[in-house]
Order: structure tokens, then C-alpha cells, then sequence
């Protein structure tokens, strides 16, 4: 079939099946590969199909479209960022298991051919970054930053949509790669000239150039919007000193994001020239050079490792200081070193490759600035164990997950200051031990962090406590596994295997690629244990309900309001006068008052534009992808019609009366009236509704 | 033109409308802000392109260099050009803020657009030529860093262009309200960002490359 002169399907063909191989050439090989890819394919299929089902059998699409897809709250669209992330670790953790399956029994062989190793470590590693770690945070600072600031939305709430879509289109690109595959084998850095169109040709770097390219759109928009709203929508006396310490990693990140994201674009966007108009920029002949990609890509590549660990920080920061019963221990300080990592994230991208030819004091520069980033995050570490010296330390989930950081990233982060020193870096870089820094950096540090808030937050978002029993289950396979399944590895890599391996010949190697397995299977029963956990708190949401909304005593504004909270966060919006605005409010005893008087609140109203930019950058992609040219300039005019059309809507608020807003909120004052308060020892127990005993009244912090 | 703006009025950097706007000046306060920061973004982007340009200045792989296909007379009109095109949207800024009238707004905006269309279609033909004299992108590295820089900037004044024919759409419908107020005012930031960008290329690229 053919339209205008171009076939209908661009260049897919029957090759495109994952079984397609099996079938042609029944080789063993062939067909241990096949199935696996074929399950992988009838998995995102049959998940597609069973969620399809059910919202259909449940009558939900409705509900779907109005309330969740069109909804510009920022609260519903970081609970749909967060949905993604955890949709895709899961995908990405089962990847990782088959790497460690495969190097478990790699020693002479395995069971993965080389191709299909190569798409696990480059989908791992791509959906990890940029569609699981990012939507997780870029969700939880949606959900959290504007309540802990005072104000009602995002600056630009139909942007903020927009970045949903965007990071979703993404997110199913990368899905889809399955069903009709092959997905790149060049890592999640896409190194040319291997990446370029002479070595690769098919679809696959597409695919991986495509997904993240709608990544960085999505996450240059999310920077500029965070940025601008906690410049300009604080609540009156909020000044920048006063927020919660997760606000200003909130605010390093975005502006990393703003500065961080433009180079991953350019060197992505002239990869793309390079293998779709025969431009030569990367390429090995014609005068290409393919050095200003790496560069490009590690000035992005850095900073993007500071835009995952900061916000993950000010979580820490918050769950420390809540569950010690203190206020966080230095605070400037902590302000100042957030601050300090910020920039210097921008001064080290060179130690990413230390061996591609630079002269040793360049190597010796860069080696100097990557060590110095050590220093403000010590000053970050004895901070957090100063907050909880003298104080009541709960040990909570979240507070497990933080205690276990606390340790595991003091590790990693004194490899990286080995790592940090070039010489040493000659003998040992792309080496497992390099694999091992960098996930004990991701997993406890970031990874870690985003559970730990998920954990904090979810009575917040949705009215009732995770029940803590698989919660401590998973958080304790979390963390033995990850040290199962990583510590080996720096053994590994000091024995000299490289990183990215499909098989060896060492049998020295095999007790640790067998214990990173073990790890590895621990790791998922820790991901079984949040979805039991999940499954479970969903099951007796009743009896775990917080409807007060201040199920841990907690110190900053958005324990101040019911849980789940009003799509209007507050019905008068708050004046501050101190850091710790709530914790204040409470100990003076000006907690829970009513206002004078109410006044018509005007919100965002929905709008399409998120749906519509994501349905239609998918198309554009996959047509890319695929080389359907109809289909990229269909989504192309989509796009340019719905920017155009939206330009020409006036109608982009809608009121909640006066009336609705007190009904609602004296409905809650009076709630709080009559429910009995709670100590902290009750914490994790069906008797706390939320409200804890008030300072006031004797309770020891 | 006697009112001022009181220096405790300014919401955000650049022009501002001023009080006797009030509502769209309160609301540009934020949008303009986010402009100027995804400017700065922007900029980045521009700011590696001249820099991997200049890498890639000797990556010519034995085909024309600069002096070979670039030549001085077509970018000087493009710059007279774009220069003319930022006084005039200067104009219609000020026409939009002192209430000049309607008319004269839209008679500034479309002599800017024509000053915008013009310059495109000028660079345009300069392209041409370039390719008449060899001067390919997938001829060399250093062709494929000038496509990759040059015409981008071209891309933008297309969208600018765009955009501009998009507002004068909502201005015949709604007439000049606060969203088209302060679309014009995001507009006028982006043109005067593409003036700037034009004279970083016409020096690094076109003079630079001329007198080497």
C-alpha cells in the first residue's frame, strides 16, 4: 500500500514482529531470544488489552477523560506522572533481572543473543532515566511544591498538562518498541558514530533519539514551570528562606532542568540531522566530529544526575525533620549546599570521560571540581544525622528507607571520589565497578528517596496510610538487595570485568554475578512487596483513612489541609511569618482557624491541549520512527492546529463560589472537632485519623 | 506620551504596559517572566550551536570552506532587514502600550511581518546559492554545522512569523484583549532574541568566516 508515492507503512515490515526470527531461522538461540521478546511483547499487549477492559467495564472513560486525562491540577498530574514511573520500573526492573540472569550463567555463553542484550541494557538504562526517575520526581514536586508554598496551581497549570502528554508519549514509544521492535543497542548514552545511520540504520536508535527527545521537551517545560512558580506564586510572607527545604532542591532542579535539558536537545536533534538529511556531524568521515557529542551529552548528562538527586534530598530533608520530631538541623547550610551542588554540576562533565584523549591537566581540573561536590554533601549528611541527634527518631517506613540511604549513598558517593581521580579512572572506567558507583548512587540515593516520599506523601494524596507490613518488607528487600545485587559488582569490576558484557571467560567472576542474581530476585520481591502493599492499604482503606490530613505531625503547609486535599489546596490562601509555617501554627495554637470570610476561588479550567500534544508527538515520533511520512506531517499539523486553537480560547478559568468553599471547609473544621487526636506511638496504627495530640496540650516531640 | 511608568510598577524585565492595563498587566507578570526563563533556555541551545560551529570549522573534508560559498551582500540585507523589523515591532509595542489605536498597531505588526517574511525569503535565496556552489550540509562537517546553526534561526522567525499571524487572527475576532495583549507582549521578547541571535551569526559566521 502506498499514499502520495511512499509506502503506507514506511519501512516496517513482517521484521518488525519480535517472533519473526524464531520462526525464520529455528535456531536455539533463535528461540530462547524470540520467546523472550515475544513474552515481553504479549505482556505490554495483554496489559494495554486488560486496562482498556476494565475501564470499560467499570464505565470509567468518562471519569478517565474529565476528571484525570483533561485535569489541570497540578496534584491529579503528579498522581499521573507518578503512575507512569511506576508503570515503567516496573518494565525496567524486569530487564535488569534478565541482564543479571544472563551474566549468572554468562560465564562461556548464556542465553541472550547479543542484540537482545544490547536493546535490555539500552531500554534499562534509557526508561530508568528518563521514564521512570524523572516523572517520579517531576510527580512528586507536582504534587507537593505548590501546597508547600501556599499557592493553588502551577504558574502554568495547561504547560504542566502539556509535559504529561509529552513525557507519556515518550513513555509508550518505549513501550511500543516491544510489540514492533527492535529498540536501540547503543546505551542510554547513544554514543556515534556507532548511533549514526553507517552502523545502524534500523529503526532502533530511532526509537531510543524519539522517546527521549519528547523526555527533554517535557522536562525544559517542567524546569521553566517549577521555576516560575516558586519565583512568583508564594504565598504572601513566604519568602525563599522560609520554605521547606524540598522546595529549594525543588527549585535547583528546575533551574538544572532549564540550563540541563538544551545541550541533550542540541546533541540529539543534530544526531537526528546526521541520520535523516546526511548531515555530518558526528559521523566518522566527511569532517564529523564526534567528541562535541559526548560533550554535548555529559553537559547534559551531569547535571541530569544532580536534577534526580536533589529533589531526592528534600524529601530526606522533610522525612528526617518530621519523623525526628525536630526542626531540620541547618538549614541555610543545607540551602547553601543545595545551592553549591547546583552550580558545580555544571564544571564536571569531562570526568564521564576521562580516557577520550584530553590532556592530564584538563583531567586533573575536572578530577578537582567532581571532588569538591563531596564536600557540600557531607556538610547534607551530618546535617541529617544531626536532625535526628537528640531528637524522637520514628522509625517509620519512609524513615527506614532514609536511614538506609543514609549509609548506602556515604558509600557510594566515597567510590565516586575514587572514581574521581583520573588515574585511577584509567584502570578501572567502563568496568562493572563504574556500573556498581553509579546505581548505589540511583537506587538508594534517588530511588530510595522517591519511595520514602511516596510513602510520606500517599495518606496525603489519597486519604488513608500505606500499611506499613510490606511496606517494611519491601524497604528491607530493598535494601539487602540492592547491597546483593551491587556490592559484587565492585569486586567485578576491580577484577577486571568490563561493563555492558554479555559473557566472560573468567570463572572467578561467577559467585558474584550469581550473588548480584540473587540480589537482583530480591529486588523484585521488594517491587511485589509495594504492589501487595498497595493492594492491601487499597483493601482496608476504611480503617486506615487520615481524613484530617496530618498523619505524621508534620511541619510544613500541605499537613494543614484535609486528606485528600481540595482541587483548591486552601480555602483562604495562607500568610506565613516562620520557617516551618504548620509546626509554628500548631505550637501557638493557631492551627485549624476559620477565616473571616470566603471569597470565590477562580481555577484552570480543563483543557485537551495535554492529550492532544502527547497523542500527537507520538504519532510524529513513531512516523519518524518508521519513516511514515503521512503520519509525521499529520502530527505535525495537529500540532500547529491545536497551539493555534488554543490561542483562541477565552474561556480558560472557571469559579468555585464562596458558598462551596466554606460548606466544604467547615464540613472539615468539624470533623477535626470530633476526632480524638493521636500520639506519635499510635502513628502507624488505625487509631490515627490524622490528628496528632497538639504540643500544646503535653505531647513530647 | 507623558505617561510613565513608575519604577514601583515594573512586574517583570523589558517593556511593561503599564497600570492603565491593568489586568493584562498583572497577568503578564508571570508569563513574561516564563518567557524570559525559556529564552534562556533557548539561548543555551543557540549558545552550543555556535560553539560546536566553531569546532567544526575545520572539518571541511577537502570540500568549500567559508570564504568559498558564504558571500557578505545577502546577510547584510538580512540583518538591514531583521533590524528594521525590531525598531518597527518597537513601534507597535509602544502603539499597544500609550493606546495609539488599533489600526496603527495591526499597520506596525504587518510591516513587521512583511520586514520578517522578507528576511526569510532573502536567507532563503542565499541557501540556494550556497547549494549552487557545492555548499551542502552532507558535504562535510563544517557545511553540516553551518545548516545546522544558521537555518535554525531562520526556523525561529518562521515560528515567529506564525505566531504574529496567529495573534492578528485573535485581534480581528476579539479585538485587542488582555490575551492578546500579552501574547503580543511574549511575542515582541522573542523577535527582539532573534535580532540578537542574528547578529551573533552574522559576526561569528558570516564576518568571521569572510576575513579568515
Amino acid at each position: 500500500m502506498t499514499l502520495f508515492g511512499a509506502p503506507l507503512l514506511g519501512r516496517m515490515t513482517l521484521d518488525a514482529l519480535p517472533f519473526r526470527d524464531m520462526v525464520q531461522h529455528p535456531t536455539r538461540e533463535n528461540i530462547v531470544n524470540g520467546l523472550i521478546a515475544s513474552g515481553a511483547a504479549l505482556m505490554v499487549i495483554l496489559a494495554a488489552i486488560t486496562v482498556l477492559g476494565l475501564i470499560t467495564w467499570y464505565g470509567k472513560w468518562k471519569t478517565l477523560w474529565c476528571d484525570w486525562l483533561t485535569s489541570v491540577d497540578h496534584k491529579k498530574i503528579g498522581i499521573m506522572f507518578i503512575v507512569i514511573a511506576l508503570a515503567m520500573l516496573a518494565r525496567a526492573l524486569v530487564e535488569a533481572f534478565f541482564m543479571r540472569a544472563q551474566q549468572a550463567v554468562g560465564l562461556d555463553g548464556g542465553f541472550l543473543s547479543p542484540e537482545h542484550y544490547g536493546q535490555l541494557f539500552t531500554t534499562h538504562g534509557t526508561i530508568m532515566i528518563f521514564f521512570m526517575a524523572m516523572p517520579f520526581l517531576t510527580g512528586i514536586i507536582n504534587y507537593v511544591m505548590p501546597m508547600q508554598i501556599g499557592a493553588r496551581d502551577v504558574s502554568f497549570p495547561v504547560m504542566n498538562s502539556i509535559s504529561l502528554g509529552l513525557t507519556a508519549a515518550g513513555a509508550a514509544l518505549a513501550m511500543i518498541s516491544l510489540v514492533l521492535a527492535p529498540f536501540s543497542t547503543g546505551g542510554w548514552t547513544g554514543y556515534p558514530p556507532f548511533t549514526e545511520l553507517a552502523a545502524n540504520p534500523g529503526p532502533g536508535v530511532d526509537y531510543w533519539l524519539w522517546a527521549i527527545t519528547l523526555s527533554t521537551l517535557s522536562s525544559t517545560m517542567t524546569g521553566i514551570n517549577f521555576a516560575v512558580t516558586l519565583y512568583k506564586k508564594r504565598a504572601p510572607g513566604m519568602g525563599l528562606m522560609r520554605m521547606p527545604l524540598f522546595c529549594w532542591t525543588a527549585l535547583c532542579t528546575s533551574i538544572l532542568m532549564i540550563f540541563g535539558m538544551p545541550p541533550l536537545t542540541v546533541a540529539t536533534g543534530l544526531l537526528a540531522l546526521d541520520r535523516y538529511l546526511d548531515f555530518h556531524m558526528f559521523t566518522a568521515d566527511l569532517g564529523g566530529n564526534m567528541m562535541n557529542y559526548i560533550n554535548l551529552f555529559w553537559a547534559f548528562g551531569h547535571p541530569e544526575v544532580y536534577i534526580l538527586i536533589l529533589p531526592a534530598f528534600g524529601i530526606y530533608s522533610e522525612i528526617f525533620s518530621t519523623f525526628s520530631g525536630k526542626r531540620l538541623y541547618g538549614y541555610t547550610a543545607l540551602v547553601i549546599a543545595t545551592m553549591a551542588i547546583a552550580v558545580l554540576s555544571f564544571t564536571v562533565w569531562l570526568h564521564h570521560f576521562f580516557t577520550m584523549g584530553q590532556s592530564a591537566h584538563i583531567n586533573a581540573v575536572f578530577g578537582i571540581a567532581t571532588m569538591l561536590i563531596g564536600i557540600p554533601t557531607g556538610v547534607k549528611i551530618y546535617d541529617w544525622m544531626l536532625t535526628m541527634y537528640r531528637g524522637r527518631v520514628r522509625l517509620t517506613v519512609p524513615m527506614l528507607y532514609a536511614c538506609g540511604f543514609l549509609i548506602l549513598f556515604s558509600i557510594g558517593g566515597l567510590s565516586g571520589i575514587i572514581l574521581a581521580t583520573p588515574s585511577i579512572d584509567y584502570q578501572i572506567h567502563n568496568s562493572l565497578f563504574l556500573v556498581a558507583h553509579f546505581h548505589n548512587m540511583l537506587i538508594p540515593g534517588l530511588l530510595f528517596g522517591m519511595l520514602a516520599g511516596y510513602t510520606y506523601w500517599f495518606p496525603k494524596a489519597f486519604g488513608f496510610q500505606l500499611a506499613p507490613r510490606w511496606g517494611y518488607r519491601a524497604a528491607w528487600s530493598w535494601i539487602i538487595g540492592f547491597m546483593l545485587a551491587f556490592f559484587p559488582l565492585y569486586a567485578l569490576g576491580l577484577l577486571g570485568m568490563p561493563r555492558r558484557a554479555l559473557s566472560f571467560f573468567n570463572p572467578t567472576y561467577l559467585p558474584w554475578t550469581i550473588s548480584a542474581l540473587l540480589g537482583a530476585v530480591l529486588i523484585l520481591f521488594a517491587f511485589f512487596g509495594l504492589i501487595m502493599q498497595l493492594w492491601q492499604s487499597i483493601k482496608q482503606r476504611a480503617s486506615l483513612a487520615v481524613p484530617i490530613g496530618d498523619p505524621w505531625d508534620g511541619r510544613s503547609l500541605e499537613w494543614a489541609m484535609p486528606s485528600p486535599p481540595p482541587e483548591y489546596n486552601f480555602p483562604v490562601l495562607p500568610s506565613i511569618n516562620s520557617h516551618d509555617a504548620f509546626a509554628r501554627q500548631k505550637g501557638s495554637g493557631q492551627h485549624y482557624e476559620t477565616p473571616e470570610y470566603y471569597e470565590d476561588i477562580v481555577l484552570p479550567a480543563n483543557t485537551a491541549m495535554g492529550a492532544a500534544l502527547g497523542g500527537a508527538g507520538f504519532l510524529m515520533a513513531f512516523g519518524l520512527t518508521w519513516h511514515m511520512w503521512w503520519l509525521v506531517i499529520l502530527g505535525a499539523v495537529a500540532v500547529l492546529v491545536s497551539l493555534v486553537g488554543r490561542g483562541f480560547v477565552r474561556q480558560t478559568t472557571r469559579t468555585i463560589p464562596a458558598a462551596v468553599v466554606e460548606n466544604q471547609h467547615r464540613a472539615w473544621m468539624n470533623a477535626v472537632l470530633e476526632t480524638t487526636p493521636i500520639t506519635r506511638a499510635d502513628e502507624q496504627t488505625p487509631a490515627n485519623q490524622g490528628l496528632p495530640v497538639s504540643p500544646r496540650e503535653g505531647a513530647v516531640q | 506620551m507623558t505617561r510613565q511608568t513608575a519604577a514601583s510598577d515594573i512586574r517583570h524585565p523589558g517593556l511593561n504596559l503599564g497600570e492603565p492595563h491593568k489586568e493584562a498587566h498583572t497577568a503578564n507578570e508571570e508569563l513574561a517572566f516564563g518567557f524570559w526563563v525559556f529564552m534562556m533556555s533557548d539561548l543555551i541551545v543557540f549558545g552550543l550551536l555556535f560553539a560546536t560551529y566553531a569546532t567544526m570549522l575545520g572539518g571541511t573534508a577537502g570540500g568549500p570552506g567559508p570564504s568559498d560559498v558564504l558571500e557578505l551582500k545577502g546577510p547584510f540585507i538580512e540583518t538591514m532587514l531583521l533590524l528594521a523589523s525590531s525598531f518597527t515591532f518597537g513601534m507597535a509595542s509602544l502603539a499597544l502600550k500609550y493606546e495609539q489605536g488599533k489600526l496603527r498597531l495591526i499597520g506596525w505588526l504587518l510591516i513587521t511581518l512583511l520586514l520578517g517574511l522578507g528576511f526569510i525569503a532573502h536567507e532563503l535565496m542565499d541557501f540556494q546559492s550556497m547549494f549552487s556552489k557545492g555548499g551542502v550540509p552532507s558535504r562535510s562537517g563544517f557545511l553540516s554545522a553551518f545548516f545546522s546553526l544558521v537555518p535554525l534561526h531562520g526556523l525561529h522567525v518562521t515560528a515567529a512569523c506564525l505566531w504574529m499571524l496567529a495573534i492578528l487572527g485573535q485581534m480581528a475576532v476579539y479585538g485587542v484583549d488582555t490575551s492578546v495583549k500579552t501574547g503580543l507582549m511574549r511575542l515582541a521578547i522573542l523577535w527582539h532574541f532573534l535580532d540578537i541571535v542574528w547578529i551573533g551569526i552574522f559576526s561569528v559566521v558570516y564576518l568571521g568566516g569572510l576575513s579568515g
